[in-house]
């Protein structure tokens, strides 16, 4: 159900243990501690294994984040920004993860431009909750997302690569 | 300089004259007066003859009660716009609208909007056809996404004291297109302690089902994984390449009927009300049975509600006890003087129960699941966890991280700083 790099990746990302939603005031924010620790730790091991591909940042209360994620090919870094908030419901509900300048650009988006996500997500999900968080929605779900569609948006030239607007093509 | 000036002149009076025919057009269309009182007088001109007849034919005691009824209408698309629009037709006293979506061309192959409504908000649009419609109808409408914190609240502000009489609504009809949305309706209507129904129709557009929802005595939307009605095709040949989803305005026309006429029967009080109402559009197969609510639903308010509908049961059990036994009502046969023509009743009920025509779709219960089992043809979307929190194979489970948490003394402003310097 899903494969084994992506497995790998799950494995490595720390699972959360307070279950507890932006409603819950106190033990949200030991949440959104947890949230952040997983965050952390998921970009710094993609940083170390050379395969960087998001920021992510939330306002204070920890319910709207935003940031940016991007995609290499060809020695190309095409960068698009991503955006969602969490739900009154999560983390019984996964979070909705949003590409806005690829809406109607490709029909794997739900409009707002909200990323289409595969049959298994929202089981495995549901199954872990409360142990997945925003570092495994971007695992599971944005990741696999970017390696299927950029590449086809780019072969159908609807992406294309701006000059600059990505920055160069870093290894760290 | 001054002919172009001159010529501008003309083009604005010309204009001008044109928007004051338009204008005068419009103005001669009918528009329908308010009416202080339905009426069942059998004439042309009355929007209510026969919705009052079926007082008449004694199908409905008193129909002019709808009018002081109040439904919350979340989810204005396929299903919600057509729930909407036969509420307002059937006189209802006043609808709430939710929904943050714009009408987009992409949607005309659905009922009710039309391509000339294409970037306005979808509740506005909605309110504007339904009150030239009826006039009659209060209309309240909010364009935002219930999900989020402090749409949230104001929500739940909304369904509580949005009625007539600014207490809660009669019901809420949740028509919306994704499980963020149906939990952030349990969760308000758990919590709330309000009764509601759930509609949907699956992305392949081939089954749809309506659900009736009151908080303790029946099972909430989270008590058990998400109910499907099996498609009777081998789910693994769907194609979802290049596509979300699909949408026929019949499946959801049939499912906003279906939804419509249990919500008439709820606030009408005649017929039964569907607990849960399955539509397999395929083999036009309709499975329907009641679903309990699970004693380990992961929603506290669900259990909250649970523990009281059992505490007044058993009020009600005592009482019911130690009232008087009610003596039974012998029902008298019909006998007529003369029969020449030797007429009688006969029952056309079958007897013979109906088979199940999924084939051999056996329910399968997993623990802390619905209680009860799930009639033939449901199933559940997939399983969880043990509800004791046992935990499956990590195999089955996709992935098990083994990482330490995180260190509790790191405040959360020095956590999003870090973050901040990656």
């Amino acid at each position: 159900m899903v494969d084994a790099g992506t497995k790998k990746t799950l494995a490595s990302i720390p699972l959360l243990k307070t279950k507890a939603g932006p409603r819950d005031k106190d033990l949200w924010v030991t949440r959104l501690k947890e949230e952040y620790s997983a965050l952390i730790q998921y970009v710094e091991m993609n940083k170390s294994q050379d395969n960087d591909w998001f920021r992510l940042e939330s306002n204070k209360e920890g319910t709207r984040w935003f940031g940016k994620c991007w995609y290499v090919q060809d020695m190309l870094k095409y960068q698009f920004d991503v955006e969602f908030d969490i739900p009154v419901t999560y983390p019984a509900t996964s979070p909705e993860i949003a590409l806005p300048e690829l809406d109607g650009k490709t029909a794997k988006m739900y409009r707002g431009g909200r990323i289409c996500l595969t049959d298994h997500f929202k089981p495995l999900w549901a199954r872990n909750v409360p142990k997945f968080g925003i570092a495994h929605a971007m695992a599971l779900g944005l990741g696999p997302w970017l390696a299927v569609e950029i590449p086809d948006l780019i072969n159908r030239g609807v992406v294309v690569y701006k000059e600059g607007g990505g920055g160069p093509v870093t290894s760290s | 300089m001054t002919e172009s000036l001159e010529n501008l002149r003309e083009k604005i009076a010309s204009l001008e004259k044109e928007l004051q025919q338009e204008k005068e057009r419009n103005d001669s269309f009918k528009k329908r007066e308010k009416i202080a009182e339905m009426s069942s007088e059998v004439v042309d001109s009355n929007p209510y003859s026969r919705l009052m007849a079926l007082k008449r034919m004694g199908i409905v005691e008193n129909y002019e009660k709808i009018r002081d009824y109040t439904v919350a209408v979340v989810g204005v698309g396929g299903v919600g716009s057509v729930t909407a629009e036969m509420l307002t037709r059937c006189g209802i006293g006043k609808l709430l609208l939710f929904d943050y979506d714009k009408v987009e061309l992409a949607n005309m192959n659905r009922l009710f909007f039309q391509p000339h409504q294409a970037g306005q908000s979808k509740v506005e649009a909605a309110a504007g056809t339904l009150l030239a419609i009826n006039p009659d109808v209060q209309f309240e409408v909010h364009n935002y996404n219930i999900t989020t914190v402090d749409n949230f609240d104001h929500f739940m502000n909304r369904i509580s004291k949005g009625s007539l009489t600014e207490g809660p609504v009669d019901i809420v009809l949740s028509c919306v297109d994704n499980y963020e949305a149906r939990m952030a309706v349990n969760r308000a209507c758990n919590e709330l302690n309000q009764t509601w129904f759930e509609s949907g129709v699956s992305e392949n557009a081939v089954s749809g089902h309506i659900q009736f929802l009151v908080p303790g005595e029946t099972a909430c939307f989270d008590c058990a994984p998400p109910l499907v009605v099996a498609s009777q095709i081998d789910e693994r040949t769907l194609k979802k390449d290049g596509v979300c989803a699909a949408s026929l305005p019949t499946t959801m026309g049939i499912v906003a009927g279906l939804l419509v006429q249990n919500v008439l029967k709820y606030l009408l009080k005649f017929g039964v009300v569907s607990s849960y109402l399955g539509y397999n559009a395929l083999l036009d197969y309709f499975p329907s049975m009641v679903v309990r609510p699970n004693p380990t639903c992961e929603d506290n308010w669900c259990r909250r509600r649970q523990q009281e509908y059992a505490a007044a049961e058993a009020v009600r059990a005592t009482q019911a006890a130690t009232a008087a036994p009610q003596p039974q009502q012998q029902e008298e046969a019909v006998t007529h003087e003369d029969n020449s023509w030797g007429i009688c009743l006969v029952d056309e009920t079958p007897t013979e129960p109906r088979t199940d025509p999924a084939g051999g779709t056996s329910p399968v219960t997993p623990p802390g699941a619905v209680v009860g089992g799930l009639a033939p043809g449901i199933r559940v979307a997939y399983d969880r966890p043990a509800a004791d929190g046992a935990e499956d194979d990590s195999d089955n489970r996709g992935a098990v991280g083994s990482s330490a948490p995180p260190a509790p003394d790191v405040t959360l402003e020095e956590l999003m700083a870090t973050m901040k310097s990656l």
